[in-house]
């Protein structure tokens, strides 16, 4: 059982801070070079072989592991060398609810793909997302340091209004999913509902029974489309990457609230950053994209289908693989849109920040909670 | 689970340290944060005693949780007009000690 | 000792320390603020302990998520680095000693009203200390403090605003 655990974390470690968090800063030089008509990373090399810069993200990791650790003079000590470590964990603690695979029978033993399976995952995520704050916070406080104080300031009047609107933005998704257990979201996500069923649930008619086969996947963005948009909205601004990266605005604050970093502690910043990224992503795909689901094919429908061919045991095996292979594949694409907003955008002006946020998401998202309960209401779902 | 009564001596402690800290500390932010605190003993207390009794009736007895969920939102609201009057108070005195706003004590 | 009871001796010593810390030894506000942080984590560690799933998660949400916060924020829009605790008085030994003799005497005081024994730790029902029962309570028995609160709510909101304004146009 504790074996258990601890495989499925570090699958989950070894693929989110071992794989994505490198990869992704190639990614994303290769992706900025490619939206800048640029060539891109390219230069490190071992013997000459570049493997197309594929190598940078470990040349970083040696150069920012043997260059001086500084601590700027009348900077609170303790503080500075302890925010990265804080700005750090709540991103990497956030994976433990996120199912990367479903439920699965093997003889009498239920092997269930996420770490810790609670029953309130999403508020979990909300609570690990609000510690995210201090991080920042103390990092832009103990530098001692007019641009990282600013950087700070600037970071938690930003993440305290966002906080609000996610939470509200995603009131809709469990009130249609009626949990907030994100592997039960995913399973229910798993099922696919007529498109024009809404005809006959309004008594406006009935449907002739060949239109059944227009479909669409159970999936929150679906669901709720305006609830998507408003929640991406809001978690890349918890995130504070471009466009809203005000807390370490380059041409404005040098680099904000890390100013004053330097070696791998700098590093674990960056990095942290980049594994928020794949948690959003993550977060976004059980939430609204369906999790592992193959779209069309629930669980049953591929068990059942490969089961003849393979076995019993082994047809759960080949379902687990082609989940797992699913959600990764859905993060990927999310991590790679994320990528494009932050390279095509502007960054924002502060007052604009704040009136998305209290002028325009606030009210939209109440009147879509208003709206999901009266259509919940209607169908006769509540 | 440790019995109940260690769970209130500890809420009774963090009372102590929070009456304290208004009592002796003379920077209001610092004081706002001592009635913080002893709002989160009350409410350690609260769920102490929910705790107990809980096990005692048929249906799930939530009071003491929705108490606690009241006096946060109460807490709430009071830091939002604490802290609106620590700015204010800055930019009238330029200090946040509450010795320099004695002005009624004449 | 359960694995239960030593991570509540834990979380209460932790609690207990950071307090201390906050109130009695820390010069600086913002190190005074996140040790009140640390309390309140741990104080969410032990409502964990004792089933209260849902007030845990909004103590985390909203204590060390947004009234914290809010704390920092002033605290560093102000930039007040360092707090004096004012100066030192001739008797300043002698107060310290009245201060300690009063607190311990409103310790015991307190811990007279609390009640000495307490019923068991009884087996609990199903769904206790969910956000299912919770939210059904809130919204059938408690409606009108429900509403209240938020009416408290809208209050202080314009009065924050009416405080912080310069001049209302």
């Amino acid at each position: 059982m504790l074996l258990e655990v601890v495989l499925k974390t570090l699958f989950i470690l070894m693929i989110v801070v071992g794989v994505f968090a490198p990869i992704m800063t190639w990614v994303e030089r290769k992706q900025s070079a490619m939206m800048q008509d640029r060539i891109g990373a390219n230069r490190a090399d071992v013997a000459g072989i570049t493997l197309l810069g594929l190598l940078h993200p470990a040349a970083d990791v040696i150069k920012l592991l043997t260059k001086e650790d500084v601590v700027p003079r009348g900077a609170n000590r303790v503080m500075h060398l302890m925010a990265p470590v804080i700005a750090a964990v709540p991103a990497i603690v956030a994976f433990a609810v996120i199912p990367y695979g479903g439920v699965y029978q093997f003889g009498d033993h239920t092997l269930s793909l996420v770490v810790a399976d609670i029953d309130w995952g999403l508020l979990y995520l909300f609570a690990t997302g609000s510690l995210a704050t201090y991080g920042a916070v103390m990092a832009g406080w103990s530098s001692n340091n007019n641009w990282s104080l600013l950087g700070g300031v600037r970071n938690t009047a930003q993440m305290i209004s966002y906080e609000v609107t996610m939470g509200l933005s995603v009131v809709g998704i469990f009130m249609v999913f009626g949990t907030l257990k994100l592997t039960d979201m995913a399973l229910a996500q798993d099922q696919t509902f007529r498109l024009l069923g809404f005809i006959e649930v309004f008594g406006l008619g009935m449907l002739p029974p060949w239109l059944d086969w227009i479909r669409l996947p159970n999936w929150g963005i679906f669901l709720q489309p305006l609830g998507f948009l408003m929640f991406l909205t809001c978690i890349m601004a918890e995130n504070k990457r471009p466009p809203f990266d005000l807390p370490e605005a380059d041409s404005e604050l040098v680099a904000g609230y890390f100013t004053e970093y330097s070696g791998m502690r700098f590093g674990l910043f960056y990095m942290s950053e980049f594994i928020e990224v794949a948690v959003i992503s993550g977060l976004l795909t059980a939430l609204f994209l369906g999790g592992w689901a193959v779209p069309y094919l629930s669980q049953d429908t591929i068990i059942g289908a490969i089961a003849p061919i393979f076995g019993d045991g082994l047809a759960t095996i080949v379902c687990m693989v082609l989940h797992v292979v699913t959600f990764l594949v859905k993060v990927i694409v999310m991590v790679w849109f994320q990528m494009l907003i932050r390279w095509s955008l502007p960054r924002f002006r502060y007052d604009q920040v704040m009136d998305l946020c209290w002028k325009i998401l606030l009210p939209l998202s109440l009147a879509n909670v208003f709206a999901t309960a009266l259509v919940m209401l209607a169908v006769g779902a509540a | 689970m440790v019995p109940i009564e260690h769970v209130t001596a500890l809420s009774a402690a963090l009372f102590t340290i929070g009456v304290i800290g208004v009592l002796v500390r003379r920077n209001l932010i610092v004081i706002l944060m001592s009635v913080e605190l002893m709002l989160n003993a009350v409410n350690l207390a609260f769920v102490g005693f929910n705790r107990v009794w809980a096990g005692t009736t048929e249906q799930p007895l939530l009071d003491g949780h929705v108490f606690v969920l009241m006096v946060i939102t109460v807490a709430a609201a009071e830091v939002a007009v604490g802290l609106g009057i620590v700015i204010a108070l800055v930019r009238n005195r330029d200090s946040v000690n509450i010795e320099d706003v004695s002005i009624l004590r004449w | 000792m359960t694995v239960e009871s030593v991570l509540f001796y834990a979380f209460a010593g932790l609690s207990l320390l950071s307090a201390l810390a906050m109130v009695g030894f820390v010069r600086n506000v913002v190190a005074g603020a996140m040790s009140l942080v640390v309390t309140m984590i741990s104080l969410a560690g032990i409502y964990v302990l004792l089933e209260a799933h849902l007030v845990a998660v909004i103590q985390i949400m909203v204590y060390a998520g947004a009234i914290l916060v809010l704390f920092l924020f002033v605290i560093m829009l102000l930039n007040l680095r360092s707090d004096d605790f004012g100066p030192v008085r001739p008797w300043q030994g002698v107060l310290k000693v009245v201060g300690a003799a009063v607190a311990l005497g409103i310790f015991v005081v307190l811990l007279g009203v609390l009640p000495d024994t307490l019923p068991e730790v009884a087996e609990l029902p199903e769904g206790f200390g969910g956000f299912r029962v919770i939210g059904v309570s809130l919204f059938t028995d408690y409606v009108v403090p429900v509403e209240v609160a938020g009416f408290l709510l809208l209050a202080a909101i314009v009065g924050a605003v009416i405080l912080a304004k310069r001049s209302i146009d």
